[in-house]
């Protein structure tokens, strides 16, 4: 019945974070939008994020009302919009990504896919050597087609966990989950924070007692030694807004900005604060 | 006489389920993060809801505070000229002026039982944000209004009202800086807020139980309406008109209606320009299902899911997206939603003011001039119930300009 598609050039989520296990790091996954700050800017970005160790990349769709997101990231996805991206042009982007040798997961709110349709989606995604999804506003009990259509196509499907899940609630979506867990470690949007959580250890150990699944931490990291710090609890350090931050910043050295931030994640994710 | 004290009750006859479905409408799309705090209302609104402490004291603050039961007028003179029996649902009566007291009473008291102590909001042209804030200044609440900064200087003297209440109002700098952004900021921060602030949203729409909730605070429109006609006419009206932005008033007054299948239901939407010209907010008419704030119905949206804006001359029209319970009343047929466009909101509005002294809401003028379309197709005998939702004190300065009213010096832009 179901229907693999994946390329054989981009190896899994899977087999990412166990080959990080066994380096005794953990795996650094890397965010930026398609379209931002161009079409062919963003998948310069991302090949810089390759070059300099970023083991797996959430390729971002851009949308009109991003209610997870920051001021940052709003800025980056607004320009996106402007410069006339398309969720077609997304496929696009995650077939050129994936052929860096790495696994790309679409990262979307989830109404441009429920537009786009649900198994359309997941076959044109899988098509393009696409990973998964990783949807922020879409939780297990609403997704009910997604569950069926990555099953019949092997994507991985992360959903989030959050400080604020009960324990009977992370146990729901850890179960909902293929590739590895979401854990969003502060209540609030996506941005740069000065300090890492101080929640977010006790949320992995709440989410190790119901999954074995590997489990990912995001929001608010922005530079090496949180980085380090948050690879001491968690399997894998999820950046975004930083690696956004850089582009606006500068956007005519995008690559050499997100390479040189990359490059010290990299590094941070390899010498864990234990 | 009938009793028309405020009753409250959760229509359960009317859906949804227990996850917030109605058919495939309504449920839940917001970020993990927030569904501790919904599923923390949903328990609690139920609770409240069985619990006569909170019922009667409710009903307490809308006799006493709120100016409710509101009345229904006869309006005789709107009647000759429309051709058929229109009686009135005076919510422009209420204090505040409009529907709105009903919902943000309701939800305030629900916020002080929850434990917490601050509101936040998002408003259009600021009526909900100043019924939020008044509520919050009578309960003693904190209140964070956000309001879209084109907004902000559209509706200048409702920022004003909302501050000498005590509230702060907060320009929204993102996206289209207008309604739907405003509300994309008020989930933004109450993602970090979330456990002392209540998000006190001011349509039926968002993630459940927001659309049941709202509507459940609202429903004593229809309860009330559908007491007063039995009692009037000695039975029920032929028709309900209403007017569908988000659709608190209309899920309002359809509620006590939706059983009683010889009642026919209207709600118009905002046809601005006219539908064809694509600038207009007639979600229901032209828009496509999809997911925008938290749930899914109808919403005006481009091949790729993109939000499109909205237009409307009336800006608690303006938003693009609907109630998921109107979406479903719209899919079984029970009630019919059609758009009424700029041109004929305003001929209505100026008809109701001349024939029966009555400024409307420009949004409420939407009702009046959908009843007239009605009226003619059901004749002389048929009686029409059409909801009155706001008075139009707000709209002088948009009737001003639409009939060139003001004498030139005065004319000039900047208002």
């Amino acid at each position: 019945m179901s229907e693999r598609i994946i390329q054989p050039s981009a190896p899994g989520v899977g087999a990412t974070f166990a080959k990080a296990k066994e380096e005794g790091r953990s795996v650094l996954i890397g965010y930026l939008p398609a379209g931002f700050p161009s079409y062919d800017g963003a998948i310069s970005a991302f090949r810089a994020m390759v070059d300099a160790g970023v083991d797996i990349v959430e390729v971002g769709l851009p949308y009109s009302d991003p209610t997870m997101d920051g001021p940052t990231i709003q800025a980056a996805a607004d320009q996106a919009l402007r410069g006339g991206i398309r969720t077609k042009d997304v496929l696009r982007t995650v077939e050129a990504v994936a052929s860096f040798g790495i696994p790309a997961l679409v990262m979307t709110y989830w109404n441009p896919i429920e537009r786009y349709g649900v198994e359309r989606f997941a076959h044109d995604l899988a098509s393009a050597g696409g990973a998964g999804l990783i949807t922020p506003d879409l939780i297990p009990e609403e997704a009910g087609e997604w569950i069926a259509a990555s099953d019949a196509t092997g994507l991985d499907r992360v959903f989030l966990v959050a400080l604020s899940s009960t324990d009977e609630r992370l146990r729901i979506t850890a179960d909902a989950c293929r590739g590895f867990v979401y854990a969003a470690s502060v209540m609030g949007v996506t941005g740069a924070r000065a300090q890492t959580s101080k929640g977010a250890p006790d949320l992995i150990d709440r989410v190790r007692e119901v999954t074995d699944l590997p489990i990912g931490v995001g929001l608010g990291v922005s530079n090496g030694d949180q980085a380090a710090e948050v690879a001491g609890y968690a399997d894998a350090v999820i950046v975004g807004s930083a690696f956004v931050r850089r582009i606006l910043d500068a956007p005519d050295e995008a690559a050499a900005g997100v390479g040189e931030l990359a490059r010290d994640l990299a590094a941070g994710v390899r010498r864990r604060v234990l | 006489m009938t009793d028309l004290a405020p009753a409250f009750t959760t229509a359960s006859t009317t859906g949804p389920d227990p996850h917030g479905h109605w058919g495939r409408f309504g449920g839940r799309f917001v970020p993990e993060a927030l569904i501790a705090a919904l599923d923390e209302l949903d328990v609690a609104r139920a609770e409240a809801f069985a619990d006569p402490a909170f019922t009667d004291e409710l009903s307490r603050m809308s006799r006493e505070y709120a100016g409710l039961p509101s009345l229904l007028y006869d309006a005789t003179r709107l009647s000759e000229v429309a051709g058929a029996r229109i009686l009135l649902k005076r919510e422009d009566l209420n204090h505040t002026g409009a529907h709105k007291i009903r919902n943000v009473l309701g939800q305030a008291l629900l916020t002080r039982r929850m434990g917490k102590t601050r509101v936040i909001a998002e408003t259009g042209a600021g009526q909900h944000g100043v019924a939020t804030a008044t509520a919050a200044a009578y309960l003693g609440l904190e209140c964070r209004v956000y309001m879209g900064e084109e907004d902000t200087r559209r509706q200048a003297l409702n920022v004003v009202r909302m501050r000498m209440l005590g509230a702060e109002v907060v320009p929204v700098r993102s996206g289209s800086r207008t309604l739907k952004d405003a509300m994309n900021d008020a989930l933004r921060e109450w993602v970090a807020t979330v456990d002392h602030t209540h998000y006190l949203i001011g349509s039926a729409a968002g993630p459940h139980p927001f659309p049941a909730l709202v509507r459940d605070f609202c429903r004593g429109i229809g309860d009330e309406a559908r007491a007063q006609s039995l009692e009037l006419l000695g039975r029920l009206p032929d028709a309900v008109c209403a007017c569908v932005g988000g659709g608190s008033n209309s899920i309002g007054i359809f509620t006590a209606f939706v059983p009683d299948e010889s009642v026919r239901l209207y709600g118009f939407e905002a046809g601005g320009d006219g539908f064809q010209t694509g600038r207009h907010a007639a979600t229901i008419t032209a828009g496509q299902v999809g997911v925008l704030h938290g749930a899914r119905s109808y919403l005006l949206q481009d091949e790729d899911g993109q939000t499109i804006e909205s237009h409307s001359i009336s800006a608690g029209l303006d938003y693009p997206g609907v109630g998921p319970e109107h979406a479903f009343l719209h899919d079984t047929g029970r009630a019919t939603y059609a758009p009424v466009s700029d041109a004929e909101a305003m001929e209505a509005f100026q008809l109701l003011t001349r024939t029966e002294g009555i400024i409307p809401a420009v949004e409420s003028a939407h009702a009046v001039a959908g009843a007239l379309k009605v009226a003619k197709e059901l004749g002389p005998d048929a009686v029409l119930v059409v909801n009155l939702s706001g008075r139009g004190d707000k709209d002088m300065d948009t009737a001003a300009r639409w009939f060139d009213l003001l004498d030139e010096p005065a004319a000039e832009e900047g208002s």
